[in-house]
């Protein structure tokens, strides 16, 4: 009798999945030049103190408001200080604010999807209510309260932008849940007596995370900008730390006659946005995960 | 040669690779369909089948394309048209009969209005005449009083009452010409019969061609006059159907048919080894080398072509047919009996269950009460012992998977018992089991494509089970999960896939270990082969049996297939409306005399054999609720007896080997009808 269903030894081994998803994202020029960009912006982040030509807080009034020269590249704005240096150097804050906004933001907005998803009914329903509470709150009215109230520094910032930002991937986790929960291996599971956290850990997280990753890229560029216009209010990174938004705010009345103050800081906030945007849609495409026909939410 | 109205030639259709190799899905198909002829088509998922119906009426999936060769309907080449002169023939020429008609309606048009849409497109009739013509189509495909049908939405029918709606659509255009892509493979028994018997007045009254694609080959049986073989993209066997189904000269049809649950024949059928070879794999040599039992050096190195048997008028490609052994000579399955050991130390105990859907008001909620006086299911009395296979059987909505659902714990029950062990009462609450109860009693699903976390690999999957039950770690897991492939006859590579990477009786297989791995006492299994290609069936069920040998664990079997549950089971329960009408031995249910509802099942199955026909004697009307009173089954029983059996709840009767039938007729009286019947049938 056929003891042994197939006798094929030789299957090859399976391919990591992490390089594999890399590779799909830069095989499509829009997935290779978001994944440059967000490359390129996190390296200047990092090596930028090393590379800075000038001191980005050296003051000096007889260099106010020069045009970009060679050795004032980007110009110098009101105070005098170099655009160049303070541009390099402004994204560091921002980025690192937001980068653990948004994995604050991924862990509760995503577990907490998941459990409501799961356990469903009266629970699912009051959650959900809050949820839908929270989304109505305009958000940055919201944010300069916080602010207002526990100040402005980086410990206060980042646990209060990944509990705004948060609210939305509770939606997508839900859904993503819910596709899920029908399935028989979840009934099986259960059947078999697991715990909810066995369930939610073993059976629905590495099915959802996926929908939750893309979802948690596109909250990254969101907060950013989010970030950005705290520091453009006054809210955000107190000076005189160099920052796109807050760079953006002072030079934002001489765009008149000193437009290069202003260009340079918009350039990079907005090129890292749409760097991460497009990452993320090549992220979801590499995945599987559909954003153009299926929205998440 | 006029009388030939589709002509494919040398048809070759395939795909690009990534790497940009063309692969052929249909291999070189030379097929004609004559007029008036019914032509079945007959292989397993992925042998080109569907590609093939859709390729006739000049439709060709997104993705794929025509390599070489036409398709040739009236002296036009469909596939090079375009779809503009398509269209023209589509619908008047050439009709489609979709597998799910309940996804090919509208659900928010009125089924008249639908027909109507598709007499317009395709005919010059006036208003008047179409509301006749509707009628006409109505009554021909036999749904009864046609002008409430018409004013019915698509969800106010049932499954059956769908597919001919579809059929009438098909019709409206008067098509020389008709597809049909698995008709009735969603339907109950019964239903299924009624369909086919439809489309068999259609074909003979009408004059229409048909193609009747499917896997089923009881169903191809009674429809068609001559049958079409795949496998892998090739026709290996064409003819006559008497001469292919009652003997087959290809390997392929041979062992196929033989892996076929039979109900005149008693066991297990024989398993077929190995699977299809996937599309990009074939290279040189006979597609079905690797599973053949009569392949030689010649097969390996050579493709067969497709021959013609002038005697037998039976086309065949393969080339040593000739030492195939008479295929009529084996007339008993090799593997006897399916369960060996049997105690009389009852294991579960179902005590007056009874389970509601019904949604409960405020105060029954918050009390935690459940309130029907009708329940989905009621009064189900099963005494189940170690080591003993029972199958509840029934047709959709019977409750039989409801039932399962409450002995694993998944349901809340409104009334009775499960008692397991004789002295464990098994809560409905899943917590509230113990953990050994739980390990004791492990569910195996339909679609293994669903049961398994398809982020999982096959050693995360065995691995839930050892870990939770019996707290496994490291090497001492890795070997049990070694050992429970072995087991399921998979070897240790299988470990780092991925349910993705496995073939469909691969995934079942994965599925029987995961369940096997608690070390059981009962395995619940619903409808674990429906899922299943034929011939894989046949292997997953002879690894049940191997299983249930070394674990000695009891078996409790959901299936629709009443063959595959007469293969396998000791008892058999048959269920009708969430209510037992009869329960006794394998042997004695499947034999006179037995309840109305059992005998119109029984009667309903089709074998693969041209010469045995369905016996129809009762319609295949739907009921959504179980009566309130008296016998469940008075809605359909064609032996009804009038006020008795629509106001009193029948009683058990009991007759040889505890075999119990709920019927108000009396047990020998039944026994005498039914002999009396079959004779007459037989005679005429």
């Amino acid at each position: 009798m056929n003891d042994q269903v197939s006798i094929n030894n030789n299957i090859k081994k399976n391919p990591s999945k992490f390089f594999e998803v890399i590779k799909t994202m830069v095989s499509k020029p829009s997935g290779l030049i978001g994944l440059s960009i967000v490359c390129f912006h996190i390296l200047l982040a990092i090596i930028s103190p090393l590379i800075t030509p000038h001191d980005f807080k050296a003051i000096n009034p007889s260099l106010m408001l020069l045009p970009p020269s060679s050795e004032y590249w980007f110009g110098t704005d009101h105070l005098g200080r170099d655009v160049f240096t303070r541009t390099i150097l402004g994204g560091r804050v921002a980025i690192l604010v937001t980068f653990f906004g948004s994995l604050i933001a991924l862990t509760w907005g995503g577990l907490l999807g998941i459990f409501c998803g799961l356990v469903g009914g009266k629970i699912d329903d009051i959650v959900m209510r809050i949820v839908d509470a929270f989304l109505a709150i305009p958000w940055i009215l919201a944010m300069l309260l916080i602010v207002s109230i526990l100040g402005t520094s980086i410990n206060v910032l980042i646990p209060a932008l990944g509990l705004f930002y948060g609210k939305g991937i509770v939606r997508v986790a839900r859904a993503a849940t819910h596709d899920v929960i029908a399935k028989d291996f979840i009934v099986s599971a259960r059947a078999r007596g697991h715990s909810n956290f066995s369930i939610i850990w073993n059976e629905i997280l590495p099915n959802v995370r996926d929908a939750i990753l893309v979802e948690g890229a596109m909250r990254w560029s969101w907060m950013l900008l989010g970030f950005s216009s705290l520091s453009f209010l006054g809210f955000g990174v107190s000076p005189p730390t160099p920052d796109w938004g807050l760079m953006i705010s002072n030079a934002r009345g001489l765009m008149s006659f000193a437009h290069w103050a202003v260009l340079a800081p918009i350039t990079c906030l907005s090129s890292l946005i749409i760097g991460i945007n497009l990452s993320a849609d090549a992220f979801a495409k590499a995945l599987g995960i559909d954003r153009t026909t299926k929205a998440p939410v | 040669m006029n009388d030939i109205i589709q002509q494919i030639s040398n048809l070759s259709i395939g795909f690009k690779s990534k790497k940009g190799k063309e692969i052929s899905i249909l291999r070189k198909i030379n097929l004609n369909i004559k007029k008036g002829e019914t032509v079945g088509i007959v292989g397993e998922s992925g042998s080109g089948k569907s590609t093939l119906a859709l390729a006739m009426m000049g439709f060709v999936k997104q993705g794929l394309f025509t390599i070489d060769g036409e398709c040739k309907f009236e002296n036009l080449n469909l596939l090079k048209m375009s779809n503009k002169d398509l269209e023209e023939i589509r619908g008047r020429k050439i009709a489609m009969i979709p597998q799910n008609a309940g996804q090919s309606l509208t659900p928010n048009l009125k089924i008249g209005y639908q027909i109507e849409e598709a007499l317009k497109l395709h005919t010059k009739l006036n208003v008047s005449e179409r509301q006749k013509k509707i009628s006409e189509l109505l009554n021909k495909v036999r749904l009864p009083s046609p002008e409430t049908i018409a004013l019915r939405y698509p969800h106010e029918l049932s499954g059956g009452q769908q597919q001919r709606v579809a059929i009438a659509m098909a019709l409206a255009g008067n098509p020389n010409l008709l597809l049909l892509d698995e008709p009735t493979t969603g339907l109950d028994v019964t239903t299924q019969a009624h369909v086919l018997e439809v489309l068999k007045d259609i074909a003979k009254d009408t004059g229409t061609s048909m193609v009747y694609v499917s896997h089923d080959l009881g169903a191809i049986a009674q429809v068609s006059d001559r049958v079409v073989v795949m496998y892998a993209g090739e026709i290996v066997l064409e003819g006559p159907v008497r001469k292919i189904l009652k003997d087959p000269i290809h390997p392929y049809a041979n062992g196929l048919l033989k892996s076929i649950p039979k109900l005149s024949l008693k066991g297990l059928p024989n398993s077929m080894p190995g699977s299809q070879p996937q599309s990009d794999k074939i290279e040189i040599g006979c597609s079905f080398y690797e599973r053949c039992n009569i392949s030689s050096e010649k097969c390996k190195k050579n493709s067969p072509e497709l021959n013609y048997l002038e005697e037998i008028d039976v086309h065949v490609r393969c080339f040593n047919f000739k030492d195939l052994k008479d295929f009529n000579k084996t007339t008993e399955f090799k593997n006897n009996e399916f369960s060996e050991k049997k105690t009389s130390e009852n294991i579960l105990k179902l005590n007056n269950l009874s389970i509601s859907y019904a949604k409960q008001n405020f105060i029954d909620q918050f009390l935690g009460r459940i309130k029907d006086s009708n329940p989905t299911v009621k009064d189900i009395n099963i005494e189940i012992n170690k080591g003993e296979t029972l199958s509840l059987v029934g047709e959709s909505g019977s409750g039989k998977s409801t039932i399962l659902k409450s002995i694993a714990g998944l349901l809340k029950i409104q009334d009775g018992k499960i008692i397991f062990n004789e002295k464990d009462f098994l809560s409905d609450n899943l917590k509230a089991r113990s953990p050994n109860n739980l390990r004791a009693i492990q569910l195996i699903f339909q679609n293994p494509d669903e049961s398994l976390n398809p982020s999982h690999t096959v050693e995360e999957i065995l691995s839930q089970p050892l870990k939770l039950y019996f707290n496994l770690q490291g090497q001492e897991l890795k070997k049990n999960i070694s050992d429970l492939l072995q087991k399921v006859r998979l070897g240790d590579f299988y470990m780092q896939r991925y349910p993705r990477q496995l073939s469909g009786g691969e995934k079942q297989r994965v599925a029987v270990a995961r369940a096997f791995a608690a070390n059981p006492d009962i395995i619940l299994c619903d409808e674990v082969t429906s899922a299943l290609d034929v011939s894989v069936q046949a292997a997953v069920l002879d690894l049940l049996k191997q299983l249930k040998k070394d674990f000695n664990t009891t078996y409790i079997f959901v299936s629709h297939d009443l063959a595959v549950v007469k293969a396998i089971s000791d008892r058999v329960a048959v269920l009708y409306q969430g209510r037992l009408c009869e329960i006794g031995l394998s042997e004695s249910v499947y034999k006179f005399p037995s309840h109305p509802y059992t005998e119109v099942l029984l009667g309903a199955v089709l074998e693969p054999d041209p010469d045995i026909k369905p016996r129809l004697i009762a319609e295949d009307i739907v009921e959504e609720r179980p009566p309130e009173k008296g016998c469940t089954f008075q809605g359909r029983c064609p032996r009804i007896l009038g006020d008795k059996c629509k106001n009193e709840t029948p009683p058990w009767q009991i007759g040889l080997n505890g075999h119990a039938i709920r019927c108000h007729i009396e047990i020998n009286e039944l026994d005498r009808i039914q002999k009396k019947e079959l004779l007459n049938g037989q005679q005429k």
